[in-house]
């Protein structure tokens, strides 16, 4: 586009721009990232770290490789979020080339071969998280548990250096299955919830994080809280998050209350694995899904009923990132169908009837 | 309607607001400087297309010497607006000058040179409010050369007589003011409120409406307060609502649908509902012409930006070229980046300083670099800030998409005609996408499209009418020539062997008869072509 001689109204602007977006978005994700580095230790941070600077690596050559302008568009902060949302996504002591693959999966088979920004039908972190779920099931499940910075048992910079670079056995002993893993897994051996849940989980460590899982997903209330500092800026409305949340609360509760011994509640739901993580951050994604309110709504939901599916009744333990893809390819269809009503006329497009007036 | 009613509606009112964006009003650069008269300038160009309709055609001649308010050009068609002398003075010219229009192509043009004797032309007699008729206030109005003041500049008189043809019940007036840094209506209340409420109960008559809602945005307090003690005994069924700041709360249809909750359909009149909208400096101008029988010859404009040294608020004549008026104000301060003949919004940059301010100028900005936006373009993210800010539930971010794909049809469909360009998508992208440009383009592409079609069709429909008249009179000729034939045949046949006559070649005259009588046809139906193609 070459505008830049152009002089249109109108000439006031609210100075936003994508930066500014991507930052708010980082900012949001500060408090869950930063609590995630602290209770997983150095390894995590060398991972957080690889990550980022390798989506930007591959940013840049994406871009060089697409003769688009590398100073104007690498730094907009979009190739920064994906890193980081990939980063987000993985076991924390998982080895380096799961963060490199990862950043190259999202920044070019998830953006840049559809076009780059903008362009892409499907979030590049969640892809990126689905073919490394797939491709790489052992790594990509195997969890610990939190061993905070500088606390008993932690490793220390050194070690933790060696964990991510150079992979070490020694610490496989405290490895252990996510929540959501271990329950689907007793489940399977017909044991009931009531006497799997006990053993494995408390509420209070979900919502505060003290539990094995992802880089970012550990506690839902630093979590919420991004959110919450998301829909203050109006970086994203309400209507998806809400829906998503919603849905499954509603689902589960019913669920809940016809079998309790086969389905865990709402609670369980919401606060084990990654929903409100991607609630707030994945499933707002600008670029995949809807634009309008009433579309943000079906889609929210659309996620929360598939989600659901996945975790109840399919092979995977964690159904987000599979429900999330799956509505990035119905957001078109959904964008097309459902409009904003046009001022003046009704929802068929039609326009409105005349009650008094017109001697 | 009981007195709980109104309540309860103003109460939901403010939920139906949908969309919008909330600017930076700036208003504060010049919302404290009182209404000044601008020193008489050394010429005047006065365009005579000042207001939407045909242009008007002048009445005087170079080297005339004109009295202020003197008729100089009158209103051509139902929809124009006659043109009056602001000052007294010389006709020095009447040519083409260049415009206050974005394109800076010159326009036919009167140029006065003021005599600064300020010699009033005889004014018809002041109007009395309770004893004028509708038809006698519109007919002022007409006289008077008010159009709409807002910006959109649509002759009032034709807006005051839509009486004849709508059952009207509401007044609205719209005051809200809704572009940035624009204080001139804010001024004008504050400082004339009494003349507004006057200007008011003459439309009111005119329309024969007795229900009036003035609309004000509620960042001017002010204003509200002045216009609350204005129309106390000049206004009998009147409100003065303070309505959300959000622009664009001051578009037409808009405002009708957070004052009344009514919406106006999809391409039709605020007027289909019921309700006729006037602006407030209109109701001012329209003041001064009932009580004084003064033509539209002055407006009040903001002059405002960070790159102007002293904002004002100035009443300048029609036709003063906007450099004086920028002079007058101090200057400028540096290079702006942007110099505007109305808001930041709406406004056009101004092609030419040497252009004058017309009827519809509300506002000359200049703005620093720091207040306009980048030049910078980014892809589009489908962030949905465009359609959350749209007034009108479009969705910009689609409507551009396809447009860009030049499917200029399927853009419609979607809603680009009903798109009322105020620019709120383009404001809240952060991509900085040129939306609201890229939908005038497709709108004047698809005017051009529609016209060229209808030439088209026009020069067919003439086409195949010629043809067939061609063939009417081929076939008469024919008919005529062979029933010639037959009776001289017949009479030859009395009286003369057959064999001597030479039989003129069967064909030929067949073919002269049309042609010769095709030639004044033709002259008559090519005029009809060129105009139809006009």
């Amino acid at each position: 586009m070459n505008s830049q001689s152009l002089v249109c109204g109108p000439h006031a602007h609210s100075m936003t721009s994508i930066s500014n977006v991507m930052m708010l978005v980082i900012l949001a994700l500060l408090p869950t990232t930063l609590f995630g580095l602290y209770v997983f230790g150095w390894p995590a941070i060398f991972l957080f770290l690889v990550t980022i600077v390798s989506a930007l690596f591959f940013e840049a050559i994406c871009l060089a490789i697409a003769q688009k302008s590398i100073t104007r568009y690498l730094f907009d902060g979009s190739a920064l979020l994906t890193g980081w949302l990939v980063a987000m996504t993985l076991p924390p002591w998982a080895p380096w080339w799961i963060g490199v693959l990862g950043s190259g999966i999202a920044i070019i088979i998830g953006k840049h071969l559809y076009g780059g920004l903008g362009q892409n039908p499907f979030n590049p972190a969640m892809v990126a998280r689905i073919m490394l779920l797939i491709s790489f099931p052992l790594h990509m499940t195997t969890w610990i548990m939190p061993a905070p910075l500088l606390s008993d048992g932690a490793p220390g910079i050194i070690e933790g250096f060696t964990i991510t670079f150079f992979g070490d056995a020694k610490f496989d002993a405290i490895s252990q299955a996510s929540v959501l893993d271990y329950v689907s897994a007793e489940l399977g051996r017909s044991r009931t919830l009531e006497s799997i849940l006990p053993e494995t989980f408390s509420y209070l460590n979900l919502t505060l994080g003290q539990v094995p899982g992802c880089i970012g997903e550990t506690s839902a209330l630093l979590i919420l809280i991004g959110g919450v500092m998301l829909l203050i800026t109006r970086t994203i409305t309400w209507h998806i998050p809400v829906s998503l949340i919603v849905t499954t609360i509603v689902l589960a509760s019913i669920c809940n209350i016809l079998d309790p011994n086969r389905y865990p509640d709402a609670v369980f739901h919401l606060t084990s694995g990654s929903l409100i993580f991607c609630a707030f951050f994945i499933a707002t994604d600008y670029v995949t899904s809807p634009t309008a309110p009433t579309a943000q709504l079906v889609y929210g939901v659309g996620i929360a009923l598939l989600t659901f599916v996945i975790r109840t009744w399919a092979a995977f333990p964690e159904g987000v990132g599979f429900a999330i893809l799956f509505m990035n390819a119905c957001t078109p269809l959904i964008d097309h169908f459902i409009r904003p009503r046009v001022f003046g006329r009704n929802r068929s497009g039609k326009p409105l009837l005349t009650n008094t007036g017109g001697k | 309607m009981s007195f709980a009613f109104p309540n309860f509606r103003a109460a939901r009112k403010l939920l139906s607001i949908r969309g919008g964006v909330h600017p930076n009003d700036q208003k504060i650069l010049s919302s404290e400087s009182a209404i000044e008269q601008m020193p008489l300038p050394n010429l005047l160009r006065i365009p005579l297309q000042q207001h939407i309709g045909a242009l008007a055609e002048p009445v005087v001649a170079k080297g005339d010497i004109v009295d202020k308010g003197q008729l100089l050009a009158v209103g051509q068609g139902s929809v124009s607006a006659s043109i009056h002398a602001p000052t007294s003075g010389l006709i020095v010219a009447i040519s083409r000058f260049v415009a206050p229009h974005p394109s800076g192509l010159p326009v036919p043009t009167i140029t006065l040179r003021p005599d600064r004797e300020e010699r009033w032309t005889d004014l018809p007699s002041p109007l009395d409010l309770e004893k004028s008729t509708p038809e006698e206030i519109a007919k002022r109005v007409a006289s008077a050369g008010i159009v709409g003041m807002g910006g959109a500049t649509f002759p009032s008189s034709v807006k005051l007589n839509l009486r004849n043809r709508f059952k009207l019940e509401t007044l609205i007036i719209n005051a809200a003011e809704c572009e940035p840094y624009l204080t001139c209506d804010d001024r004008l209340l504050r400082e004339r409120s009494a003349d507004v409420a006057d200007g008011i109960a003459f439309m009111a008559r005119a329309l024969d409406i007795n229900k009036i809602i003035i609309g004000i945005e509620e960042n001017k307090p002010d204003a509200i307060a002045a216009m609350s003690k204005a129309v106390e005994g000049v206004l009998a069924n009147v409100q003065i609502v303070a309505i959300p700041t959000r622009y664009p709360m001051g578009s037409e249809k808009h405002l009708v649908q957070v004052l009344t909750g009514q919406e106006t359909p999809a391409r039709g009149l605020t007027a289909d509902i019921g309700i006729i909208v006037h602006n407030g400096a209109t109701a001012y101008a329209i003041h001064k012409a009932a009580r004084f029988g003064h033509p539209l010859i002055s407006r009040i404009l903001t002059v405002s930006g960070r790159a102007v040294k002293r904002p004002a608020n100035v009443e300048v004549l029609i036709g003063t070229p906007i450099v004086d008026i920028i002079t007058h104000c101090g200057g400028l301060v540096g290079t702006p980046s942007r110099l505007l003949l109305g808001g930041p919004m709406m406004g056009q940059p101004i092609a030419n300083t040497r252009s004058p301010v017309v009827k519809g100028s509300n506002g000359i900005l200049a703005l620093s670099h720091n207040e306009t936006r980048r030049d910078e373009i980014m892809p589009c993210i489908r962030c949905g800030n465009c359609v959350n800010a749209c007034p009108s539930g479009l969705t910009p971010l689609d409507m551009n998409a396809r447009i860009r794909n030049e499917e200029l049809d399927s853009a419609v469909d979607i809603g680009l005609l009903d798109c009322v360009s105020c620019g709120a998508c383009s404001y809240a992208c952060p991509s900085n996408i040129p939306l609201v440009q890229s939908f005038n383009y497709a709108k004047g592409k698809l005017i051009v499209q529609q016209r060229t079609k209808q030439r088209q069709e026009e020069t067919k429909r003439l086409a195949k009418q010629r043809n067939d008249r061609m063939e009417r009179i081929a076939a008469a000729k024919r008919e005529a020539m062979a029933r010639r034939k037959a009776e001289k045949a017949a009479k030859l046949k009395k009286h003369t062997p057959e064999k001597e006559i030479a039989p003129p070649s069967s064909s030929s005259p067949l073919i002269a008869a049309p042609n010769k009588s095709a030639e004044p046809l033709e002259a008559s139906v090519e005029p009809l072509i060129t105009e139809a193609a006009q």
